[in-house]
């Protein structure tokens, strides 16, 4: 039955069983940012918590750690995670992009190597893309990777990385063949950050926690097992791994749902002061986290119904990284002078960190691909204008 | 939990684009927007061969006994091709209130009439300064929150006004509401007029949803064939991005426009909501859509002899019927502030109230 948006009762059943576990195990205290060395760490347990009762990776098969569950009893899942305000997951980039990716291209041993333990929350993984030369131009990489008998030699430099500061594995694409340019010639490969010849060192955010890094590979020896797909198909496998990262996963929309409810508590406190077209830009944001929820219910049904996500990541990707922006800035605006705040500060009214929050949000146009390059992917691709 | 559209679905709205890819051909409307061509009771008769007018009346009166959710697609799809028949208020508005009101003997007779298409049925709402479409009707049917009345097109004595879509005739009622006339009173006529009231809201949402894929076709396929500097204009990224703005726009109020049409008759505060939100939606992205296509044909978007202005024009007219923005940015925030409509992520369908 078409456009029937009801939940089942098995679905109704999942979503207690969710919020009784959240509401026994979710830390009474927000842990400190995971982006510094503490905080990494204090997530790292969560992690391992989550795990204990299965819900590393509940999409996944039960064999890998997870339980199997539906795309919508994800959703589910994550509406009661941001409901309860659990932490965020410091091993996002390997439950939420690596996972996929691995579950499409890598072998059955590599699957078996490396899921459980990311369900388990034992190796958290960081990403390995961008190049001092090569951002958003990612095709333009040098860092190459030369065959020598049973194993790759990797040298290179790559930087913004995410994390890596504090992860225990990166992947990213190298170039094989020297001769190649571009897309072709490139090569994806699994190194674990304390491996001979790696060397990482940290870089400090806007908020001064060391939360970037840059990865040198000095000689880096590593075994065929460790390259996902064939030589030559990491261009390829590359961007499935962002399309994972811009799609469904990523950026749930719950998320933003909770912090657009927070955001009209806010403006409530602050309605008799307020500039009067806070109101509307406060129920824009609520209005806006909504039309995510639905477009991304109804992608869910779409794969679910045997559908594959195209370039609609693109789409999505824009509009949560604009929205998260747009909750933040009408936060800080009600926020007044109280919005320059340190988190921590004693006279910080709330537990809300919506400084830290606005901050965050202004990488959201930038990570997973800039929205300029988004916008040049909807032109090219879905509207079909000719390329540049 | 299911998001798509049913094969039947897809198919009846599949029949409707292709008969109005016929009817509103870009030269057939520039023909209509000058008075020449085909008349408009050739097309209404070819809309009516399909079963439109009566998708919604009940199958007891010859109808085809479908919901709000199954005319999206339709409403959505007349917007696109600009259509100049007023089929969305005559089948969404005007059948489905007939059809609730059909206890009264007059108001039954006329709905079957209407569900055949022989009778086409405009409707005057308190919301609505004007009617539209009533140069080609045969009936007006007039809501206002304690009566409804079902008029003649001679009783209503209509007094015409010029839209500047010339394909949207507007009128308003001179004549005083005779207890003849009447077909419900009290709760049952305000229930009515409440229905018709979000009906046409989200209706006119869906239309402007339309419009805006119209318009950024119009653009895309301008941008793909114009040289400038050596290059065609949709190879450069001031075009493209400008293009993509509103391609997002679009398909994020589709979504809220679906979801909002397996509810909006529920007449909830949720309902009310989901309405709101996609009447602002699809008019947000229609009008930037058609200032979007106008600014991408450049001087050529400002002329009358490229197409980009019938659908900047119907979405303005469009945008201001069933509640304008204010209306539903107000809307909208009394759900929020003063209603306290629950927005949690466990909210969405339908409020989950176990445990804490």
């Amino acid at each position: 039955m078409a456009l029937d948006l009801h939940y089942t009762p098995d679905e109704l059943r999942f979503r207690a069983e969710v919020r009784a576990w959240m509401v026994a195990h979710v830390p009474a205290q927000p842990l400190p940012t995971l982006e510094g060395e503490q905080g990494f760490a204090l997530h790292r347990e969560w992690e391992k918590t989550l795990a204990a009762g299965s819900w590393g990776m509940i999409t996944w098969p039960r064999e890998y750690g997870g339980r199997g569950a539906s795309l919508i009893e994800w959703l589910i899942f994550e509406e009661e995670y941001y409901r309860a305000n659990a932490p965020l997951r410091v091993n996002q980039n390997g439950i939420f992009l690596l996972g996929p990716t691995l579950m499409e291209f890598g072998s059955a041993q590599q699957k078996a190597r490396f899921l459980p333990k990311m369900a388990a929350g034992e190796e958290i993984w960081a990403q390995a893309w961008s190049e001092p030369q090569a951002g958003s131009d990612l095709a333009a990489l040098r860092s190459t990777a030369t065959r020598e008998g049973d194993e790759y030699v990797l040298r290179g430099h790559k930087i913004w990385s995410s994390r890596a500061t504090f992860a225990d594995w990166c992947f990213g694409i190298f170039r094989t063949d020297p001769a190649s340019e571009r897309h072709k010639g490139l090569t994806f490969f699994l190194v674990p950050l304390n491996h001979p010849g790696v060397r990482v060192r940290g870089i400090r955010q806007m908020h001064g926690e060391p939360g970037f890094a840059e990865i040198f590979f000095e000689d880096v020896r590593v075994p065929s097992a460790w390259r996902l797909g064939a030589e030559g198909e990491g261009w390829t496998i590359a961007m499935a791994t962002a399309g994972f990262e811009r799609g469904l996963m990523l950026r749930s929309p719950a998320r933003f749902q909770v912090a657009a409810e927070r955001l009209v508590r806010l403006y409530e406190q602050h309605a008799a002061t307020a500039d009067p077209a806070l109101s509307s830009a406060v129920a824009q944001a609520v209005m806006d986290a909504e039309a995510y929820a639905l477009s991304t219910y109804a992608t869910a049904t779409r794969l679910i119904a045997g559908g594959k996500i195209g370039v609609e990541a693109s789409l999505n990707k824009i509009f949560w990284s604009e929205l998260d922006v747009h909750i933040h800035r009408c936060a800080l605006s009600l926020l007044g002078a109280f919005a320059e705040l340190a988190a921590g500060d004693s006279a910080v009214v709330g537990h809300d960190a919506w400084l830290d929050g606005f901050i965050f949000s202004l990488a959201g146009p930038i990570y997973a691909g800039t929205n300029e390059i988004q916008r040049n992917i909807i032109a090219e691709r879905l509207l079909g204008l000719p390329r540049g | 939990m299911d998001f798509t559209f049913t094969e039947e679905q897809q198919m009846m709205a599949g029949a409707f684009r292709e008969l109005t890819d016929d009817l509103c051909a870009p030269a057939a409307l520039r023909a209509a927007f000058e008075g020449r061509g085909e008349s408009s009771a050739a097309r209404w008769q070819r809309l009516t061969e399909l079963g439109l007018p009566g998708m919604l009346a009940p199958e007891s009166v010859g109808g085809m006994g479908l919901t709000l959710a199954d005319f999206i697609l339709i409403a959505e799809a007349a917007g696109r091709a600009a259509l100049p028949e007023t089929l969305v208020e005559h089948a969404g508005i005007a059948v489905p209130v007939l059809s609730a009101l059909s206890a009264d003997a007059r108001g039954a007779a006329v709905l079957q009439a209407a569900v055949s298409g022989e009778a086409r049925v405009a409707v005057s709402h308190p919301f609505n300064p004007f009617i539209v479409g009533a140069d080609q009707a045969t009936h007006v049917l007039v809501l206002t929150d304690h009566e409804v009345h079902l008029l003649s097109k001679d009783e209503a004595k209509l007094e015409g006004h010029q839209s500047i879509d010339a394909l949207r005739s507007l009128a308003r009622c001179t004549g005083s509401l005779q207890p003849g006339t009447c077909i419900a009173r009290g709760a049952g006529a305000s229930a009515a007029t409440a229905l018709a009231f979000e009906c046409g809201a989200l209706l006119t949402a869906a239309e402007c949803a339309g419009l805006c894929d119209a318009l950024v076709a119009l653009a895309v396929s301008y941008a793909a064939e114009r040289s400038q500097f050596g290059k065609k204009i949709g190879a450069y990224q001031a075009i493209k991005h400008q293009l993509a703005n509103v391609q997002v726009k679009l398909e994020f109020a589709r979504p809220v426009l679906y979801a909002a049409a397996t509810q909006a008759t529920v007449l909830s505060g949720r309902s009310r909501f989901g309405v709101s939100h996609a009447k602002l939606a699809a008019t947000d992205a229609a009008d930037l859509a058609g200032r979007t296509a106008v600014q991408v044909h450049g001087a050529m978007g400002y002329s009358w002899e490229v197409d980009v202005h019938f659908y900047l024009k119907r979405a303005l007219g469009l945008t201001g019927m069933w509640g304008d923005r204010s209306f539903h940015m107000r809307r909208v925030q009394q759900q929020l502030f003063s209603e306290h409509l629950a927005i949690g992520p466990d909210a969405l369908f339908g409020v989950f109230k176990e445990l804490p």
